[in-house]
């Protein structure tokens, strides 16, 4: 199949449209904006929705609403207009709905800017709505992965009633590379059976996330929580380079995840015996691979544009048998893998300090530099 | 001459078939029983029990899901306008309406329905007005009067520090968007006849594609208000009416000449 | 075998869409390729820059602080990018634009009067063009044919007219070669 030179954004749009996705609703903020206009010239070209809300609460609500009738819908945006919805998202969540979202991240905290960034990581991973909730979180790293990994989300989404991040940042929706798309798919015409339509023909139904009732309420965290160790036993996604006879393992996610690729090349050329594991999904986080890597290797080094915040879990994952390194760029600056190189051969000349946590560590190093 | 000792019934007062045959959570005196049930002989009236999808919010009228027979969904507090906008964007064929007090309608929903009525989203919005936070025990909303005293409010609303109540239906009615916007009340028999074919109306513009109405309804609160269910009607009619005046602020040219 | 190519100059001078040219070439000849713009703020009056990454294997990162080459459409640009080319590599610049000549000496340096060669084709914005036909006849990574082939495949219809004059822009580029 003839490949397709697409901007991240787009490549994004054109997947979704193609995995059958009815409904489309969001609101303008860069770096996400190309996905919505691409929308709102596909969507009512082949007579679907597109609504542009008047603000991400809206739209995220709008999201909600479509979710009940059990069509594919999603939304995206990035940072500031992610954590605006978080509202809805905890509400999808807690009526367990299929949803697809997608965040551009940029650099924060606050306004921020619209360059690239990770420092969504906790807020999408570990929760950002309120109340306990999983969200399944796809960490694409190329416009290819892109559309692969939104195509899954539609499908991971219906298949486990859940919510999926696919999280991506501004670096990676504004290039553009060759894809290929997949095939279109008809849209749905069977729905599921707690689906609102209308209630013709059928006792009704109602959809809601309250639960008055603790009790009931624990049952179905029960049920969610039960579901997510399936999602955990068979939904681990991540890629490995050069780990053979890795004695360092990288570990970075998304954008970041691939320039350390470079760096790892370059110091595997300079003979240093260094790995990569790339996370594809952040949730279920790969913990039994990290574990793995950390038996084989003496130094693992994380690498973030973030205060360190997938760091942790690699920690837990790593519990204590490889010692952890970490490297992170904040506020939009994007990683370039000389610094990533560095930060390799600085760990393969040894001698290094085990005392405190890895991102004192890091910011003691980036505080003598200055 | 001989009475005619044959008694013949004839029955004047039924459940509606979309009404379910349960309790309400609601307290005596509560107006919101009267607006379910007119709204469920409505949809029986038209036909839709089938084809309603209600959009229920954040309120006392949160379980209002529990009460109609069709299908419901539960939005959070504000964002039933939002919400039914997906749902009627997905399922245009169907008749979607949302129910919504004033704090969710007024205060923290404000950008959700303005922006619908500014699309002329072919939504029917039931407003109920009863000046004050019902469900959470009776504070200050924004459409309690000045002077009224509420439990956030303890000295009688200050318009000075607190402002003034929002007057929601004649701010939507300046919205081009918008096609029939009308305040209707409930506190007696003639104003509840009235109030039932605004609903109906409403109905009528969404299933003919006029687009968005919005039906606002003067309700009591007894419970909180402090007042028995007599008085809290008297207060309704003589402090809600004068300051939220009845009739209709947009009513578009197609619509004035519907006949149902 | 990686080849990172960066393309700068003030926005209107067809920065974007040279790279993205180099781009479509590179995907229609089987190659992996990523083509990233600096986007925002920056886009709007100032300078604009993308970088292209061709490669044999999955590409790394999208950006690079030390480009193989670097094409310089104006002064801005540089003064930005001429420290940064890798030693060996090529430098293109818009002598048209700037006033001064390029210190380095560890590079090969490729002086084009671009403007002034569009403007007697006839259309000053082929000064792109011109310059890209330069870079490709000092840089071996895609022959001039499949940029050809890329501006016939990927030039919105409407601008088919024109196709004729852009090969002769970038033949008169290509006639550069550095010293």
């Amino acid at each position: 199949m003839a490949k397709e030179l697409m901007k991240g954004n787009e490549a994004v749009a054109e997947a979704a449209i193609r995995a059958g996705v009815t409904a489309y609703f969001g609101y303008p903020i860069t770096p996400q904006t190309e996905l919505l206009e691409y929308m709102s010239r596909r969507m009512p070209e082949l007579g679907r929705v597109f609504v542009q809300a008047e603000s991400e609460l809206a739209a995220i609500n709008m999201v909600y609403g479509a979710a009940c009738t059990g069509r594919r819908v999603m939304s995206s945006s990035s940072s500031p207009g992610v954590s605006l919805m978080m509202e809805g998202v905890s509400y999808i969540a807690g009526t367990e709905l299929p949803v697809v979202l997608v965040d551009v991240m940029r650099g924060g905290p606050g306004l921020g800017n619209i360059a690239p960034g990770q420092g969504d990581y906790n807020q999408i991973v570990h929760g950002g709505g309120h109340g306990e909730y999983r969200a399944i979180v796809l960490a694409p790293g190329s416009v290819q992965e892109s559309v692969d990994l939104t195509v899954l989300a539609f499908d991971l989404a219906e298949k486990y009633r859940s919510i999926v991040v696919v999280l991506s940042d501004g670096s990676i929706g504004q290039m553009m590379e060759p894809c290929e798309l997949p095939p279109m798919q008809p849209l749905k015409t069977k729905f599921p059976d707690w689906a609102v339509t209308g209630s013709e023909g059928r006792d009704r139904r109602f959809l809601s996330s309250i639960n008055l009732d603790p009790a009931a309420q624990e049952r179905m965290n029960f049920r969610v929580m039960r579901r997510w160790q399936e999602i955990e036993a068979n939904e681990v996604r991540y890629k490995e380079y050069y780990m053979e006879d890795a004695r360092f393992v990288v570990i970075g996610f998304g954008s970041t995840g691939r320039v350390a690729l470079s760096a790892v090349r370059a110091a595997r050329a300079e003979g240093i015996p260094v790995g990569l594991i790339r996370p594809v999904t952040l949730n279920p986080f790969p913990t039994k691979a990290i574990a793995q890597a950390a038996q084989q290797a003496e130094v693992m080094l994380v690498v973030e544009m973030n205060n360190g915040q997938m760091l942790e879990d690699v920690m837990l994952a790593a519990d204590g048998n490889a010692m952890v390194e970490f490297y992170g760029r904040m506020g939009g600056v994007f990683m370039l893998p000389e610094e990533v190189l560095s930060e390799i051969c600085r760990i393969a000349a040894g001698g290094l300090s085990t005392e405190g946590h890895p991102r004192d560590r890091w910011l003691n190093r980036s505080a003598q530099k200055k | 001459m001989e009475m005619n000792s044959q008694v013949i019934e004839e029955q004047v007062y039924n459940r509606p078939d979309s009404f379910v045959d349960v309790s309400t959570h609601y307290c005596p005196g509560c107006t919101h029983g009267t607006a379910h049930r007119l709204i469920a002989e409505v949809i029986d009236e038209m036909g839709l029990k089938g084809k309603t999808i209600g959009v229920a919010s954040v309120g006392c009228s949160v379980f209002a899901y529990n009460y109609f027979d069709v299908d419901f969904v539960q939005a959070p507090h504000g964002r039933a306008p939002a919400m039914a906008t997906g749902v009627k964007r997905v399922l245009p064929e169907r008749v979607v309406f949302t129910y919504q007090g004033d704090g969710d309608l007024a205060s923290i929903g404000t950008a959700e329905i303005v922006h619908a009525a500014a699309r002329g989203e072919n939504i029917s919005v039931f407003f109920l007005n009863n000046t004050n936070y019902g469900m959470t025990g009776g504070q200050m909303a924004p459409t309690t009067l000045p002077g009224q005293k509420t439990t956030s409010s303890p000295r009688g609303r200050d318009v000075e520090t607190q402002g003034y109540p929002v007057k929601a239906s004649e701010m939507i009615s300046t919205l081009d968007g918008a096609s029939y916007v009308v305040r209707r009340s409930l506190h007696d028999p003639k104003s509840i006849r009235l109030a039932k074919k605004a609903i109906r109306t409403a109905f009528e513009v969404q299933i003919r594609g006029l687009g968005f109405s919005l039906v606002e309804l003067l309700s009591t609160c007894s419970t909180n208000w402090g007042m028995t269910p007599v008085e809290s009607m008297h207060w309704l009619e003589n402090n809600m009416v004068p300051y939220f005046p009845l009739g209709d602020f947009k009513v578009h040219p197609a619509i004035a000449g519907l006949r149902f | 075998m990686q080849t990172e190519i960066i393309t700068a100059g003030f926005g209107g001078q067809g920065v974007l869409f040279t790279g993205q040219l180099l781009t479509y070439a590179a995907m229609d000849e089987g190659r992996e390729v990523t083509w990233i713009p600096s986007y925002g703020p920056e886009m709007r009056g100032g300078t604009a820059n993308c970088t292209v990454v061709i490669s044999d294997e999955e590409i790394g990162s999208p950006m690079v602080s030390d480009p193989q080459a670097v094409i310089a459409m104006n002064l801005p640009s540089l003064d930005k990018y001429e420290g940064k080319v890798r030693p060996g590599g090529v430098l293109v610049v818009n002598e048209s634009m700037v006033d001064r000549a390029v210190s380095r000496q560890d590079i090969k340096v490729v002086m084009v009067k671009a403007n002034e060669i569009a403007e007697e084709l006839g259309d000053k914005r082929m000064m792109n063009m011109v310059l890209l036909g330069a870079l490709i006849a000092n840089l071996p990574v895609i022959p001039l044919q499949a940029i050809e082939k890329a501006l016939a495949g990927h030039l919105p219809e409407r601008h088919h007219k024109m196709l004729p004059k852009n090969y002769e822009a970038l033949k008169r580029g290509a006639a550069h070669l550095a010293q």
